[in-house]
Order: C-alpha cells, then sequence, then structure tokens
C-alpha cells in the first residue's frame, strides 16, 4: 500500500467546534450590547474597548512566549472576550491606563498564573474589575456620560441608579421618592440604565444571550438561578417594606445583574459542571448580590458575588454529579 | 484606648494558650506509637518514592523492611547496593551484593530500518496504540514511539529521539526502578545488569515473527537465524519464537555475536574499540576450522579401533 | 404519539446517509476467502475441516468454542487451503480457514428460492437450534450469538422484543435497505423471536430520518397479521441504536449498570439479525452473507453501493469490486464513523458483523491539535450513560482506579459522544477506553475472588 492512511481509535468524525469557535460566538453574543454602548458614549467607549481588548490580547501574546515559552493561546479569541467584558464593566471616561491595569490583571494575574484558559479559578473579566474598583474608587464611579452618537433619554450623570438610590437612601428618602424623583419605568431599564457599557441596555444582552442558547454554546440555567434568586429576593423585601426595599424589575435590570448573569456566571472555566451544581452557584451569587445590594455598603454586588461563588466551584464540583444512567 | 490595648493583648494571650493547650492534648491522645528504626530506614533511603522496589515508596518500603524477617524480598533499586547495606546495617541483617542493572530498549525499528505503514492519529499514549492495533509500521512487536516510557520515568532517564522515533535511556540517570519496563505495552524495556564499565551485549529485538516477514517490516530485524547461538561458545544465546535472547549472566561480552549477525540486530554498547567484524569472523572461523580438525583427529582413532576390535 | 428518544445525552452529526438510494447488489464470488474464528463475542470457534478438504456454501466449518460462541459456515464453495493466523484489519493474528473458490455449490438442505415462508415452526427448542446451528450473532456491532440473548436465564421474562431498526451511525445505509428490500422477511423473522420469547409484543424502532422505511415496514406488519408488532417512531439523535438508549426511549427503562436488557424485561436485536433469523430458520440458511454499504464523504456516486457480500470476503477485494479506493479517501472504516474501526490492514477479511466501509477525507477525519479543557461540560451533556468524560480523563491520567469505579467509568459504552463534541480536541474516549478496561479488570478479578471464597468457605 503506496498511501499511509489515518488510523485512530473511533470516533472518526468530531462535531467541528472548538475553543475558538465558541468563543467566536460568545463574541457575536457580546455585539448587540456593545453596539449600544458605543452609540450611547461615542469615541470614547469605542477607546475604552479597543485598548481593553488590544491589551488583553497583547499581555497574553507577550506572556506566553516571553515568560511561559508555550504555545500561544491568543488564537482561541478567550483574551478577546476577556478584553470585550472587562470594558463593558467600566466606565467610559476612565483614564486608559487604568484599562490597561485592568487587563494587566485579569490576563496576568487571574487566568495565566494559574496556568491559562481551563485553569483560572477567578472570573479575570471580574478579577481585573475589582482590582480597578478596590485600586481606583473614584475613577471607577465616575460615570460623567461622554458625548455619544444618539442621545439617550434620561441620561443620568455622574452616578449608576443603583448608587444614586444608595446616596439617596442615606440622605433619609424613601424608594417611592427617589422612584418618583428619577422617573424609572420599565422601557427606560431596557434600553438605559446610565451606567457601564455592558450595564446599558439589558435587551440588548437578552438578545445576544438568546443567541447563545441557540447556538448551544450556554445552557440556560445559572442566569435563570441567578436572576429567579434576585427576584425572589427583591420580590419579598419589596413586599415587606417598599420604603426602604427595591422592586423586582429595579434590581434585575439595573446594573451589572444582566451583563453578570448572562455572561459572567455562565463563564465555563468558574462555573460548576453539573447541572445541579449550576444552579446551586447561580442561587448563590444572587443570594450574595442581593444581601450586598440591600444592606452592604456598595452600591453593586455583581462583581463581588460571582468572585465569591468561583471559590465555591470546584466543591460544587465534587459534591454535584451528572446523573447517571441505570443509577439510583 | 489603653483599655482597647490591654483587653485585646489579654484576649489574645488567653485564645493562644487555650489552643496550645487543645493541640498538646490532641497531639498525646492521637499519638501513634512506631518503630523508631522505620524513621532511620528512611533516612538512608535515596527518598524519590519512585516505587520501583514495589511498595507505595520509600517509608512504604522502611516500614516493611522493618517488620520483615530478611531482606530477601526487598531491594531498592535507585540505592542499590550501598543503600542496602545501610539498611541491613540499621535493623541487623546481611544482605548478598546485587549487579547494579539498568534500562535497555530492545527495538531496533528506526524510521530508516522500518518504514512506516500507515499515519497514527489518535491520543499520543503507547497504551490507547497498542490497544486499537498493531501499530503504525509493518511490526507489530516493536516500539510504538509514544513516549509512555519516557512519561513513567520519574529521573529523567529517558527521552525520544526525534532522529529514530525510539527512546533513550541515559544510564548515568538510569536508576534501574522498573517503571518503564511496566509502562511499556510492547515489553521491549528489559532492565539487564550494567556490566563491567558498562559494556552490554543483547539482542535490540523482539520480534516473534518468521525470518522474511520481519525482515520485510524492519531491515534490523532479528530474524531467529540462530547464527549468534551457533557460534556463541559460552552457551549464553537461546532463540526462542524466531528471536534470539542473550543471557546476560552468561555473556563474557566477546562479541562474536554482534560479528556474526545478518541483520545487525545484536548491539554492544560502551565497548572500547569498535568491532572490527572481519577480525572476529575469521577468530571464529579459525576456531571452527581447528576444532573440525580436532573432531576428525578424534574420530581417527575410534575408526581404527573398530577395525582393530572387529 | 410523540416520537421517541432516550433521556440523557446524545449528539446530532449530519447522517451523510449518501448510498441510501443505492439498492442492494450481489457482490461477485472473490478467488478466495478468509473465515476468521473469531467475527462473534466470545470464545473463538474451532475449526472443525482440514487442508485439503473440500467444501458447499453453508457447510459447517468451525464449531462453537464455548458456551458464547457461535459455529462458522462456508461463505462459498471450493477446497481449504490453510487453516492458520492472519492478521485482521488490526494487524493482529487470528485464525483464520482459506478456502480457494471454485464454482458456487450450495449445501442442498439451503432453500435458495424468493418463496417467503410464514409458517413458523411450533416448537421454540427446534427454532432455537436452528438459530443456533445457522450461526446467527447480533449484526448491530456487538456480534453476541443470537441463541444465547434469546434464552433468558430462569426467572426472567422478556415483555418486550425491540428490533433495532434505528441505523443511528451516519454513513451507514445497510440495515435501511434490507427494510425497504425485505421488509417481510424482517417481520417474519422478529415473530418467530417473538415465539421463542414467549409471545411479548415486539416494537420496530426506526428513527425518522428514513420515512420509506417506516412505511415498508408498517405495510409489511399489516400484510402478514402478526399480531403484537408495531412500528414507534425515533428521534433523530445517536447513539438512539445503543442497546440501553434504545430500551430507554422505547420503553423508558433503565438497565441498571452491569446488569443485562432481560434485567429489565428487555430483548434488543437488530433488524439485520431478523433477517438472518428468518433465513436461519425458514429457509436453513446460515449466516453466510450480509449487507454492507460501501460509501465515504466526497466520493462519487458510482462509488457508493450496498453490496450483498459473503462473509469472508476481503475487504480488498470490495475495495476494487466498488471501483477502488478513491484518490480522497485518507482514512479507511469498517463500520460507522462513530464506532467503527479504522483499517490498518486492507488486506483483513470481512466478518459477520461487517457493516461498511467508509472512505473519509482528511478534511473530515484528521484530528485537531488538543488545546486545554476549557471546562466547557459538552462532554458530559453529550455522554448519553450521564458519565462525565472530562473527570474520567482526569482520574485515569491520575490512575485513581477507585474512583474511576466510583465515576462509573465501566458503564463506558464507546459511543464517541465526548470525543465528537469536545471543543478542545481532548481524546477523551481514547483514554477512557482504557480506564474503562483497567476497572473491568479490577471488577473481573474481585468476582473472581469472592467467587473462590465462596466456594472455599463451602468446603
Amino acid at each position: 500500500m503506496d498511501k499511509k492512511y489515518i488510523v485512530s481509535p473511533s470516533p472518526h468524525i468530531h462535531a467541528n467546534i472548538s475553543t475558538t469557535s465558541i468563543m467566536r460566538d460568545v463574541i457575536i453574543a457580546l455585539c448587540p450590547a456593545i453596539l449600544v454602548s458605543v452609540l450611547a458614549y461615542g469615541w470614547a467607549e469605542l477607546l475604552v474597548l479597543a485598548v481593553s481588548v488590544a491589551s488583553c490580547v497583547l499581555l497574553e501574546w507577550a506572556v506566553t512566549k516571553w515568560m511561559l515559552k508555550k504555545p500561544s493561546t491568543i488564537g482561541d479569541l478567550s483574551a478577546v472576550v476577556t478584553g470585550l467584558l472587562l470594558a463593558m464593566n467600566l466606565p467610559s471616561a476612565i483614564p486608559l491606563w487604568i484599562v490597561f491595569i485592568g487587563a494587566f490583571v485579569s490576563i496576568c494575574v487571574a487566568k495565566l498564573s494559574f496556568g491559562g484558559i481551563g485553569q483560572n479559578v477567578f472570573n479575570p473579566a471580574i478579577t481585573g474589575r475589582v482590582f480597578l474598583l478596590v485600586s481606583f474608587p473614584a475613577q471607577m464611579t465616575d460615570w460623567t456620560p461622554t458625548p455619544g452618537f444618539v442621545a439617550i433619554p434620561d441620561a443620568v450623570s455622574g452616578a449608576t441608579p443603583l448608587s444614586a438610590l444608595k446616596e439617596a437612601l442615606k440622605s433619609g428618602s424613601t424608594i417611592p421618592q427617589f422612584m418618583d424623583a428619577h422617573s424609572y419605568d420599565l422601557a427606560s431599564f431596557l434600553w438605559d440604565a446610565g451606567a457601564s457599557a455592558g450595564e446599558l441596555s439589558a435587551g440588548a444582552l437578552l438578545l445576544g444571550f438568546i443567541y447563545l442558547l441557540i447556538r448551544r454554546v450556554v445552557k440556560p440555567w445559572i442566569p435563570i438561578a441567578v436572576l429567579g434568586t434576585m427576584a425572589l429576593i427583591s420580590a419579598i423585601f419589596h413586599g415587606v417594606n417598599p420604603d426602604l426595599y427595591t422592586g423586582v424589575p429595579f434590581n434585575l435590570m439595573t446594573g451589572g445583574a444582566m451583563l453578570g448573569a448572562l455572561f459572567m456566571a455562565t463563564d465555563y472555566v468558574t462555573s460548576p459542571m453539573s447541572t445541579l451544581g449550576g444552579v446551586i452557584y447561580g442561587i448563590g451569587i444572587g443570594l450574595i448580590a442581593m444581601m450586598i445590594r440591600y444592606f452592604g455598603s456598595y452600591p453593586e454586588g455583581m462583581s463581588f458575588a460571582i468572585l465569591l461563588m468561583n471559590c465555591t466551584v470546584p466543591l460544587l464540583n465534587i459534591w454535584f454529579h451528572q446523573k447517571k444512567y441505570g443509577r439510583a | 484606648m489603653t483599655q482597647t490595648i490591654i483587653w485585646t493583648v489579654a484576649i489574645l494571650s488567653v485564645l493562644g494558650l487555650l489552643l496550645a493547650l487543645i493541640l498538646f492534648w490532641v497531639a498525646r491522645k492521637f499519638r501513634v506509637e512506631e518503630d523508631p528504626r522505620i524513621d532511620e530506614v528512611e533516612k538512608v533511603m535515596p527518598g524519590a518514592n519512585c516505587g520501583g522496589c514495589g511498595f507505595a515508596g520509600c517509608r512504604a518500603f522502611a516500614d516493611a523492611a522493618v517488620k520483615a524477617p530478611n531482606l530477601d524480598n526487598q531491594y531498592c533499586p535507585v540505592g542499590g547496593d550501598e543503600v542496602m547495606q545501610k539498611v541491613a546495617a540499621i535493623l541487623g541483617f546481611t544482605v548478598a551484593a546485587k549487579a547494579p542493572q539498568v534500562a535497555v530498549v530492545r527495538c531496533n525499528g528506526t524510521c530508516a530500518n522500518r518504514p512506516r505503514t500507515n499515519d497514527y492519529d489518535g491520543a499520543q499514549s503507547c497504551r490507547v496504540k497498542a490497544a486499537l492495533y498493531s501499530g503504525d509500521t509493518g511490526c507489530s512487536y516493536g516500539c510504538l514511539g509514544c513516549g509512555d516510557c519516557v512519561a513513567a520515568c520519574q529521573f529523567g532517564a529517558l527521552s525520544m529521539d526525534p532522529a529514530t522515533g525510539l527512546p533513550v535511556v541515559d544510564a548515568s540517570k538510569c536508576t534501574a526502578c522498573g517503571a518503564c519496563v511496566k509502562a511499556c505495552p510492547k515489553h521491549i524495556i528489559e532492565l539487564r545488569n550494567q556490566g563491567p564499565r558498562g559494556m552490554r551485549e543483547f539482542v535490540s529485538c523482539v520480534n516473534k515473527d518468521k525470518g522474511p516477514a520481519a525482515r520485510k517490516a524492519c531491515a534490523a530485524a532479528c530474524i531467529g537465524c540462530g547464527l549468534c547461538a551457533k557460534t556463541c561458545t559460552h552457551d549464553a544465546i537461546t532463540v526462542t519464537d524466531n528471536v534470539a535472547y542473550i543471557d546476560f549472566t552468561k555473556c563474557k561480552l566477546c562479541r562474536e555475536c554482534e560479528a556474526v549477525c545478518p541483520t545487525g540486530a545484536i548491539h554492544g554498547v560502551n565497548f572500547p574499540k569498535e568491532l572490527d567484524k572481519d577480525a572476529v569472523k575469521k577468530r571464529i572461523a579459525d576456531r571452527k576450522a581447528k576444532a573440525a580438525a580436532a573432531a576428525a583427529a578424534a574420530a581417527q582413532p575410534v575408526e581404527k579401533k573398530e577395525v582393530a576390535n572387529g | 404519539m410523540g416520537k421517541l428518544t432516550f433521556s440523557m445525552g446524545g449528539v446530532h452529526p449530519h447522517d451523510s446517509k449518501f448510498a441510501r438510494e443505492c439498492a442492494i447488489e450481489e457482490l461477485p464470488l472473490p478467488p478466495t476467502v478468509y473465515v476468521s474464528m473469531a467475527q462473534h463475542l466470545g470464545a473463538p470457534a474451532k475449526p472443525v475441516v482440514a487442508v485439503g478438504d473440500t467444501v458447499k456454501v453453508g457447510q459447517v466449518i468451525a464449531e462453537p468454542g464455548g458456551f458464547i460462541s457461535a459455529f462458522v459456515h462456508s461463505p462459498a464453495s471450493g477446497t481449504v487451503k490453510s487453516i492458520a493466523p492472519r492478521k485482521d484489519l488490526a494487524g493482529n493474528p487470528v485464525m483464520h480457514v482459506e478456502i480457494a473458490v471454485e464454482g458456487d455449490e450450495w449445501d442442498p438442505a439451503i432453500d435458495r428460492t424468493k418463496t417467503l415462508v410464514t409458517a413458523i415452526p411450533e416448537d421454540k427448542a427446534v427454532i432455537l437450534d436452528r438459530i443456533k446451528a445457522g450461526g446467527v450473532v447480533g449484526l448491530g456491532g456487538a456480534t453476541f450469538p443470537t441463541h444465547v440473548k434469546l434464552s433468558p436465564p430462569p426467572g426472567k421474562v422478556a415483555e418486550c422484543l425491540i428490533i433495532n431498526g434505528t441505523e443511528c451511525e451516519p454513513y451507514l445505509t445497510s440495515d435501511y435497505r434490507i427494510m425497504l428490500e425485505r421488509p417481510k422477511e424482517i417481520v417474519v423473522g422478529a415473530a418467530i423471536m417473538q415465539k421463542v420469547l414467549g409471545g411479548c409484543p415486539c416494537v420496530i424502532g426506526i428513527e425518522e430520518n428514513k420515512p420509506e422505511a417506516i412505511r415498508t415496514m408498517g405495510a409489511a406488519i399489516a400484510e402478514l397479521g402478526y399480531p403484537g408488532i408495531e412500528v414507534k417512531v425515533l428521534k433523530k439523535r445517536y447513539p438512539q441504536g445503543g442497546e440501553k438508549q434504545l430500551i430507554d426511549a422505547v420503553m423508558k427503562r433503565q438497565v441498571r449498570s452491569g446488569g443485562l436488557p432481560i434485567d429489565v424485561g428487555a430483548v434488543v436485536q437488530n433488524a439485520g439479525t431478523a433477517l438472518a433469523v428468518y433465513e436461519a430458520v425458514q429457509k436453513n440458511k446460515p449466516l453466510i452473507t450480509n449487507v454492507l454499504t460501501v460509501t465515504g464523504d466526497h466520493i462519487p456516486g458510482n462509488l457508493q453501493h450496498n453490496y450483498l457480500f459473503r462473509i469472508g470476503a476481503p475487504l480488498s477485494f470490495i475495495m476494487e469490486q466498488a471501483g477502488g479506493i478513491p484518490q480522497t479517501a485518507d482514512k479507511l472504516v469498517s463500520g460507522g464513523p462513530m464506532m467503527g474501526k479504522a483499517i490498518s490492514n486492507p488486506d483483513a477479511t470481512t466478518v459477520k458483523g461487517s457493516s461498511a466501509i467508509l472512505y473519509l477525507s482528511e478534511a473530515s477525519t484528521r484530528r485537531q491539535a488538543t488545546t486545554s479543557c476549557i471546562r466547557c461540560g459538552k462532554c458530559a451533556d453529550a455522554c448519553p450513560m450521564g458519565l462525565e468524560p472530562f473527570l474520567l480523563y482526569r482520574l485515569y491520567k491520575a490512575a485513581d482506579l477507585d474512583a474511576l469505579e466510583k465515576q462509573a467509568a465501566q458503564d463506558c459504552i464507546e459511543c464517541g459522544c465526548c470525543l465528537y463534541s469536545c471543543p478542545a480536541h481532548i481524546p477523551l474516549l481514547d483514554h477512557i477506553r482504557q480506564a474503562k478496561g483497567q476497572v473491568m479488570g479490577v471488577i473481573r478479578a474481585r468476582a473472581a475472588a469472592a467467587k473462590a471464597a465462596a466456594e472455599a468457605a463451602k468446603k
């Protein structure tokens, strides 16, 4: 036989998916939300996105090449996803050197020091964001809207709805008074939450997530658990005391709830592998996020909640397994 | 302010004391009585925890050694005689010296000798490959080249030679722990005596196919012709299932088998001089001629005797 | 009625049944046949002919070598040339009987007419005897001797006979073609097995992507009028035809780990096996022919065939008859693309379980470079046994046999869904197969030790 035929164990065909194709789908899913944010915040937002993505990719390339001396992994596009998610968590007016520091923490500290893709314990983008939040609180909470390509209705200057609310509550006003003063309604939450790029439009995020569901990239259980828990807790508290605790739509549509639940909590690497584990993980995130929102001093708790629950993933992976065929 | 400091110091001190007491109590309560000689033996062990001795690690070896009636069934291949003497001294046993050994790869199937017949595309694991089929060459006995032995070696003594596609043993690092021998699904690797100044003679092939088939698969295969066994004057070579084997306890390193082997399947390593095949062949021929003459001479008188008797 | 399917895992590869319109052709006789003695699950058969003997088509040439074993018959008439080890398609030596083909003289006891015989023998023992004597084995892949499977152990009752017409493997069309061309014979075969099992209901499961087969089989059942046989439509999903998955889909029951289908009252037989049973019982024709698909990706239509071949014809002969190996073929596979075996030795012979020869192109079959596991869990989602392949892979690498057993590595059915769906191209199944073997070894050793201990206690 002249031709050397290929021989391998079965199976002999493959589903034709790869890490790259999955990451490409995630990038496509993020596009609607990115589009909305660029339209709303203009060149400044575009620059933050560009710097974040470029720094993440460049850092990953440099570190794998010069320090780890391993084959480069930038081809799998995971650094691009991290860059996008990080940028979507930052205010558009943030100085660009801070964006670079965030990218450094995300890629070098949270991802590569654990061994690169697949090995990290904490979600890189959130780690970067939280690092910036505690290191540069002033710049990270400066929500002055940069001039956009289209005017946003009811743009809140200087504060996100959640931080505005926290301030209002501190100064002694009640929730109904706050709501009256700021005229938030459901429509404006869907298209404008006056916050960072990723928090701007819950609608656009949902659209992207539906794309991921159709492409079978993610399963819906974790987001359902996160948002369901948040809805349940806010329904109970709001029901008991509507003066002190915000209601369900407000909590689901503001802050990082949607971005966190749909795109950060569902990160493969840092979420449990079994469905039941994922649901418990999601409930944990919802619970912690709501506790921080209601009782903490930070206006927003999504990032901290996800990071805290990231720690429990190895344990959840040990405790919960798939249901096996033919076993009780 | 002062009060705060005093309270802090006091509470911490009390806490520390309490925890110390608990620790002390736990240590007393859960102390395990152990023969102190186990520690002593473990100290002289190499500490590689390679499992080459057949125990889970050096401490398990030490534990077994202390409990055993003698050291006949235990041997640390890594530490060799030196360590065994020390262990014996601690425990009051005597041990016989054992010749130091080294792992030997018995396959000649280099890329040049053994052409590939198909293109293996599965997991890079010899075990997986061996379970799937006979391999990507015509030889179904030889090295599969996925490096399970290299992965099994804890001492970095094995490496794949990219030019030949075969593993190479670094004798200076090899401890003869036998991990590679167990890892190889084709049973190519063997532990052999290191030999004087590292000189060894071995058949570098395990192909059991009949001559023509073996030769077709690999240019340097042992074809089981038996020339080596016929030549050997030390009774060290046996041919079973079409493959020759040199018993290293009997081999006197004369290199005659290596000279007569038609395929070059027999290898001699670490000899100071290169083998002069013609000289050795001449020597063999001379000896055979002499022997034949002697036999003829011996046969002559018998005939005479018979005649005389008849 | 909704379409049935199994409850967990599974993948949806493109069905690629390019040869579905190719009618079954009879393959010419090869000059020499090589009949393997190990073409069924269990002990190899023992040859009962000697070199130089002349044999007829259908004559017994080997006897079962144990309880789980099968008769082997000559697929051709001629002279026995040799009885010696020969390399199988994996290159490992297996005992073969080599027969030089001379003419085509059949054993006169075989009914070679095409008349449909619908009267089923009354005596179960007679039926079982004919199935055993015909050397019939399961043609769905495992080649388990059929007479053993049709004899439930005492105390076990068959509640449902499932005829597997799913053919869930991509590319394969041999079962589809026999369901189109010989539906009545399959139904009679099913009725025979139904009778042996005590008249339990019979379900013929066919996937939705074969509407013509569903129609013809339904029509054949209606025409023949055997009671208690029906066609059920299944969703298209791999591995629907896996025994445990099919039982789950049809009966909504799961066989416990280490158990047999009969434990939940199920007996599963392939459509091809039903045909073989019909021929053995009604026509006295042993299992000496089978249908095999020759197909592949990116190959011209004239190279695609469904052949009725003599079991023992060399693969190379079939490929030659089918028009030669196309230039685009980079991998030859015997069987389906998910569970078939790559052919490293094209001179190997066909066996009872041969179902296809696939020509796959490098683009469709070459494995891509392995990257890091991203813990996406796609392998666990795809596993039809509910296992976690990523975990088994890691435990195997750590050589943790206890944990592997706890995580049920021994339950793996080697369907290939995990490797098929892994975005990091990790050779999961390659290693899990090893893990399964090691765990099975431990379980078997333990069972043997327990048995020995029990016997020692008796004494």
